[in-house]
């Protein structure tokens, strides 16, 4: 086992794909993720994340196609043989090992000579030194954290998985070690991919982000490409808020497209509508939205006759439920930052928003793919 | 009546004092069967022991004979030994049996696990005394056993398994199987899934993972079947009654002819005292040197 050397190289899922009877959990996957990335798959539970995940790690047999890092080709290679290691869901700690003992538990198995030097070299990175002689179970949730995070980084794989490491967090303790987490991946400079079904988790840490649905991949970028320019209704219902609207393309003015949305005419520009006519999903995030009195909007596209149907004040903005004519209702979010008396249930409202926020999608697709999911998670 | 007086929100100071006197009401029962069964013989044991006979064949009278401890040892000494022998031999061979059972059982056996959890069980529904005479049997000159050895040529007419030492380990062996296959079971099975891929994923072969984690982490199982195994196989006398021969008595047949045969009460007294004060003893050694209360 001590032979398994640690090489460099970049992971690449060839047409990878997982069966379990009738069900596809992953279909035919490609992906290349860099050396020194921080990579996220992100989807709702059952869209083959973690699948894929334990592939990687071994945990899991292919049914089909290649897996490789760099040119090795690590497939059907027994678990202990990859230079992989994983920071599990429920940390997976060893129980009736000590701090040290389970940090050291890797370095042991490979027969490395200088344990404690990398075991508290690890442990001060995580800042739990003076942990190494406890239990687990008398760590608290967030420090077994790191420590199981310590126990997989101290043996410097060429890939460190991490599925859904912060689930088992409370809000507060999430947000920090989501922080953490990307110090410790900038420091030691490991690929890490991180599984996730927290969209803010994703964008807050990772480099390239790949959104998974139903087994594949929908859509793959950075998080302002994948914020900005979603390519699906999934992604854009899944990935942050958006209003999308079913409209249809009417006509062409300068480098804008006409689109008519429930009789209302806007525009939206050609570089965001490529390869699109006919029927299609008008997109805008909901903080892109300006909301006006009665008769005062007035430049880029407009929306008139509307009426707040809802106000929800969450401190940094006031998110308001605005109907149309047109049985359409747009979520429109407004920081709190003009010092303005908010709008109130019942007033009559204009709505108005720059062209170029405005994004489109082909139109022949479900309108509210991927909205449900987050809530339900 | 409590639940009314609580319901109609007075008498709250009573049902305060009764709520204090609940747990040893309830503990009263429990009590009540210690002191009446335990507690009770033990005191009459002791105060047997140290007695003498009297005038009448079957009567005796206290003399605080202590010498009867020393004396009755003396003369059983040799079936003590042995009974820690077979005993340890038996618990040796079950834990060696039963690992790998309650492994299967545990890990590899998918929806046959209450059927095969069963069928560990299922020879308690059979008398101890007859399934030993089973194996009397199974172990005998017309035997299968034997039959089968013959076959091979491994055996010939001459080579006798029943009486002997080997057929009485094997008994314990065999009656005290379940006693250490349940309590693995139950440790192996709680075993989260995850902390064995865990040690797959640090390098860590089958193999080792095993030793290192599997093993380390059922060894409260280990701990409580090696207990319940060795316990009662020190202190039984039916499997070397019915499977051994006179050279192969173990403790707990001394005792039973001293009480039977002999009728010598005071005897029978002491070396119950003495057996019972050793596998203390030792398991209390046992515990402190592997003892898991750290565990999860």
């Amino acid at each position: 086992m001590a032979e398994k050397s640690i090489q460099e190289g970049d992971l690449h899922l060839e047409n990878l794909t997982k069966s379990f009877g009738e069900f596809t959990a992953v279909n035919s996957i490609n992906l290349t993720i860099p050396v020194g990335s921080f990579f996220a798959l992100l989807g709702p539970s059952g869209c083959g994340k973690t699948t894929t995940l334990r592939m990687i790690a071994g945990l899991e047999e292919p049914t089909s196609g290649r897996i490789l890092i760099g040119d090795q080709d690590i497939t059907y290679a027994r678990p202990y043989r990859r230079p992989v290691n994983t920071v599990f869901q429920n940390y997976a700690l060893f129980p009736h090992l000590t701090i040290f003992e389970n940090v050291a538990f890797g370095l042991r198995r490979r027969g490395i000579k200088e344990v404690k030097t990398e075991v508290e070299r690890v442990l001060k990175l995580v800042e739990l030194p003076q942990m190494a002689g406890r239990k687990p179970n008398q760590l608290s949730g967030g420090q077994q954290q790191r420590i199981a995070l310590a126990r997989a980084v101290v043996n410097n794989p060429a890939l460190l998985l991490l599925d859904e490491p912060l689930g088992a967090l409370d809000l507060k303790l999430r947000k920090q070690m989501q922080i953490e987490l990307k110090r410790i991946q900038i420091e030691v400079g490991l690929t890490f991919v991180h599984v996730t079904h927290d969209q803010e988790e994703a964008m807050t840490m990772a480099d390239t982000i790949a959104v998974m649905n139903e087994g594949r991949i929908e859509q793959m970028g950075t998080p302002s490409e994948l914020y900005d320019n979603p390519k699906t209704a999934f992604v854009a219902n899944f990935l942050g808020q958006s209003n999308l609207i079913r409209g249809t393309i009417v006509g062409i003015d300068g480098d804008y497209r006409v689109v008519d949305l429930a009789g209302s005419k806007i525009k939206l520009p050609v570089s965001r509508s490529e390869n699109l006519s006919g029927n299609i999903l008008v997109g805008v995030r909901p903080e892109k939205l300006r909301l006006h009195k009665k008769g005062e909007a007035k430049s880029g596209n407009i929306f008139t006759n509307g009426k707040v149907i809802d106000v929800s004040y969450i401190g940094v903005s006031t998110q308001y439920q605005v109907e149309l004519p047109g049985q359409l209702t747009l979520m429109v979010f407004e920081q709190n930052d003009d010092g303005l008396e908010p709008a109130r249930k019942g007033d009559e409202v204009e709505i108005s928003f720059e062209p170029n926020f405005t994004f489109a999608l082909s139109g022949d697709q479900d309108i509210d793919a991927g909205s449900e999911l987050e809530i339900t998670e | 009546m409590a639940y009314v007086a609580n319901a109609v929100g007075h008498n709250k100071k009573t049902s305060a004092r009764r709520g204090r006197w609940t747990p040893y009401l309830l503990l009263m029962p429990g009590m009540f069967w210690l002191i009446t069964f335990f507690l009770l013989p033990i005191i009459k044991l002791f105060d047997k022991a140290t007695q003498s006979p009297g005038d009448n064949i079957g009567q005796f009278v206290q003399t605080w004979s202590f010498s009867n401890y020393w004396d009755s040892f003396w003369g059983a000494k040799a079936q003590f030994g042995r009974s820690f022998l077979f005993s340890f031999l038996a618990t040796l061979l079950a834990l060696l049996i039963s690992y790998p059972l309650a492994y299967a059982i545990a890990f590899k056996s998918g929806k046959w696990k209450n059927t095969l959890l069963v069928l560990v069980v299922a020879p308690f529904y059979t008398s101890f005394i007859l399934r030993t005479i089973a194996w009397e049997q199974i172990l005998g000159n017309q035997g299968p056993v034997l039959g089968i050895l013959r076959t091979l040529h491994l055996a010939n007419s001459n080579t006798h398994i029943t009486a002997s030492s080997f057929a009485v380990v094997a008994g314990l062996t065999y009656n005290f199987l379940p006693f250490m296959t349940l309590p693995l079971y139950a440790s192996l099975e709680r075993i989260d899934p995850r902390v064995l891929e865990a040690s797959g994923d640090l390098y860590a072969n089958s193999w080792k993972t095993f030793f290192r984690v599997t093993f380390p982490l059922s060894s409260p199982g280990v701990l409580a079947g090696t207990l319940l195994t060795f316990i009662p196989a020190a202190g039984d006398y039916i499997n070397a009654d019915i499977l051994g021969n006179p050279g192969t008595k173990m403790i707990g047949n001394v005792i039973d002819a001293h009480f039977f045969q002999t009728t010598d009460y005071p005897g029978a007294a002491a070396l119950s005292i003495i057996l019972m004060l050793t596998i203390l003893i030792l398991v209390l050694l046992y515990i402190r040197r592997f003892g898991t209360e750290e565990l999860v």
